[in-house]
């Protein structure tokens, strides 16, 4: 089945660190369960059998943001809403993607208007632009997919989430900070 | 079911005084009443039993630009009969910054359309329950559906920050 049944008994793989999370991540992203507009039903048809994204690893749309990797910005943003977004962006634990699904999310599409805001990018950070109005399921996988080269390929020292050695060492130049021993 | 002319009627023959004006539109009685005498009409509009009005289907209102006309606003409410079988568009004046009577006490489902009305045109309801913002956020300061707010907005092309906005959408 696997890669063990074509390695004899007792082998050893060796990788990087790096490389064995990146696979890790790369192939269980669990999205958001999270729909604002029309795009969220396209969403919804990406998850069922027909274009099934459990190929992908992403079948588990989570009801909770502390569960997910993955925030699908699916539809229009009102500036109404745009707190709630933000919360439950701060909410999903790191590694986080965002992939801003539609015209909508990507730019404020048709609704140039005083209660949209024009792109999810001013409100969050996002990783994938998806055009469309709305996209196909195609679209999104192809998305997805570009979330995964994202997360295969993602070095430990270009996340946000990871503390590096030189901003530990500025942190103790700035508060004076003395280290016994 | 009775005629737009024969509604017209039953409500000139007990109000006369308090109609603007009344005429029929494609089978369908619409009647401007005076402000002042709104409640008064709408009461008898539900207990009269010819009439017996006893549906608000939606409360809106026109804005015609205060260099046109004043006073400035048409409210507009639609009712139906539901045992009767006919409907009834009920209008009044208002101009900017008068309250209206609110007809909450008399059909209940005037409390959003009442909400909404207040949110898109600013204009105010006297004795309504819960006279909040129903779609913009709290705090905001315009009145978008009338006509001298520009069609994108003031400032939709400037960068948002959900910052100024969170405390106060999140508190419901």
């Amino acid at each position: 089945m696997g890669i063990e049944s074509y390695l004899p008994e007792g082998s050893i793989l060796t990788t990087t660190l790096e490389k064995l999370v990146g696979w890790g991540r790369k192939n269980s992203v669990w999205p958001c369960t999270f729909g604002l507009a029309c795009c969220a039903i396209e969403m919804m048809a990406t998850s069922l059998a027909h274009y099934d994204i459990a190929r992908f690893g992403s079948e588990v749309f989570r009801p909770s943001p502390r569960q997910s990797d993955l925030m699908i910005v699916a539809g229009t943003l009102t500036k109404k809403m745009s707190p709630m977004v933000k919360r439950i962006y701060e909410q999903i634990s790191d590694p986080k993607w965002v992939i801003a699904m539609g015209a909508c999310a990507s730019c404020g599409g048709v609704f140039q208007s005083y209660a949209v805001v024009q792109g999810v990018d001013q409100v969050i950070p996002v990783d994938v632009y998806l055009p469309g109005c709305p996209p196909r399921p195609e679209g999104l996988l192809a998305a997805l997919m570009k979330i995964q080269e994202k997360a295969a390929n993602e070095k430990f020292r270009d996340r946000p989430d990871i503390i590096r050695e030189e901003d530990v060492r500025k942190y103790i130049e700035q508060r004076n900070i003395k280290i016994a021993g | 079911m009775a005629k737009a002319k024969d509604i017209i009627k039953l409500i000139q023959k007990k109000h006369k005084k308090s109609i603007i004006e009344a005429e029929e539109f494609r089978g369908d009685p619409i009647v401007k009443v005076k402000k002042e005498k709104l409640l008064e009409v709408c009461e008898f509009l539900v207990k009269e039993k010819k009439l017996k009005f006893d549906l608000l289907v939606d409360v809106t209102a026109v804005d015609f630009l205060p260099e046109k006309r004043t006073p400035r606003f048409d409210l507009v409410y639609i009712l139906v009969s539901i045992d009767n079988d006919h409907r009834l568009i009920l209008k009044t004046e208002a101009d900017e910054g008068e309250k209206v009577p609110s007809v909450y006490n008399i059909w209940k489902s005037a409390n959003f359309p009442e909400r909404e009305t207040y949110d898109m045109f600013g204009i105010e309801f006297e004795g309504h329950p819960d006279l909040r913002r129903l779609l913009m956020w709290p705090g905001y300061e315009h009145y978008p559906l009338r006509k001298d707010f520009p069609t994108k907005g003031y400032d939709f092309d400037e960068k948002w920050d959900p910052e100024q906005i969170k405390d106060n959408v999140l508190k419901y």
